[in-house]
């Protein structure tokens, strides 16, 4: 598995902490997923000290820490949340979300690729949330990137892998980038599709969080990332257009 | 002296930003900005707040 900054995940799964019915279950999925990573944000704290309740309950997982810029509108914006996110979670990993359209929630490529810029000069390692556009891609890695995160579909819409054409493509065009399918996934088989395209991880949240039973939803996301993953590395079969007996036909009776 | 902390209106008397968030109750770990400013941890106790400045105060939660 290709290393993120130096880090090697011990299992493909990157998790989001938002929207689980309770802390309990919120626990519980993470334990049964096995997720190495958890992604996290920031808010406005006050004296109840909610956001010291919830840090403390992360690190008790003991998973690594990505948090992430959502939310943010602006290159400024972003770059500031990605200050006051590293002093919070002490890591200079960060989730650069720049979001241009609302409905969509689809990035704003032009203002990511300057704010990566800027982050990761100042020693981030910049973990992006884009299109699947190759060559905004290769502005990323230009800027300092050594992770792209292209959408599966719209953040929340558990579409799956709306584009696999150019998921694919990206995975050819960049075969030394650790790459994630972030967001869109909203099944098991979604997960596993992206880690049978080569790709190093899947970052999702809503699929578990959102379920009838999210821990049992996070132990099926566990199992389709680590069957995508060796299927992948099985170096899979071709597919044809025509049947193709797999049965010898050899040695088959006369009867007819 | 008044300020904004968090989108709200506060009358505080401490002058810092050190003891504005002693004052106010903040505790633990936080991030903070003034003025859309980010201010690190080790800038808080020298920087002296004016009336009408705007204070973030951000602390962990959950995220996506």
């Amino acid at each position: 598995m290709r290393a993120f900054y130096g880090t090697t995940l011990a299992n493909p799964l990157m998790l989001g902490t938002a929207q689980y019915p309770s802390p309990a279950i919120l626990e519980a999925a993470f334990r049964e997923s096995g997720a190495a990573v958890a992604t996290v944000s920031l808010r406005r704290e006050g004296a109840d000290g909610a956001g010291q309740a919830f840090w403390e309950m992360i690190r008790a997982l003991n998973v690594l820490v990505l948090p992430n810029t959502a939310g943010c509108h602006t290159v400024k914006e972003a770059v500031t949340t990605a200050h006051m996110a590293r002093e919070v979670f002490d890591t200079p990993w960060i989730k650069l979300e720049l979001i241009g359209h609302t409905d969509s929630l689809q990035p704003d490529v032009f203002q990511l690729v300057e704010a990566a810029k800027i982050l990761s000069d100042e020693g981030f390692q910049v973990f992006p949330y884009t299109t699947e556009d190759l060559i905004v891609g290769e502005r990323l890695l230009a800027a300092g990137c050594e992770v792209l995160m292209p959408w599966g579909a719209p953040i929340g819409s558990g579409r799956g892998l709306n584009n696999t054409y150019a998921l694919r493509a990206m995975r050819a065009e960049f075969p030394d980038t650790p790459l994630v399918v972030d967001a869109g996934i909203g099944l098991p088989s979604h997960a596993a599709a992206a880690m049978e395209l080569g790709y190093d991880a899947v970052l999702l949240n809503t699929a578990v969080a959102k379920a009838g039973d999210p821990v049992a939803m996070a132990r099926a996301m566990a199992r389709a990332v680590e069957a995508g993953a060796l299927g992948a590395e099985a170096d899979p079969m071709e597919p044809r257009d025509m049947a193709e007996a797999s049965t010898p036909v050899i040695g088959k009776a006369f009867l007819s | 002296m008044q300020i904004m902390l968090n989108g709200a209106l506060r009358n505080v008397q401490a002058t810092t930003l050190a003891d504005v968030l002693a004052e106010c109750g903040v505790a633990g770990r936080v991030a903070t900005a003034v003025n859309e400013t980010f201010v690190p941890v080790s800038a808080r106790a020298d920087l002296r707040l004016s009336d009408g400045d705007r204070v973030e105060v951000l602390g962990a939660m959950q995220g996506g």
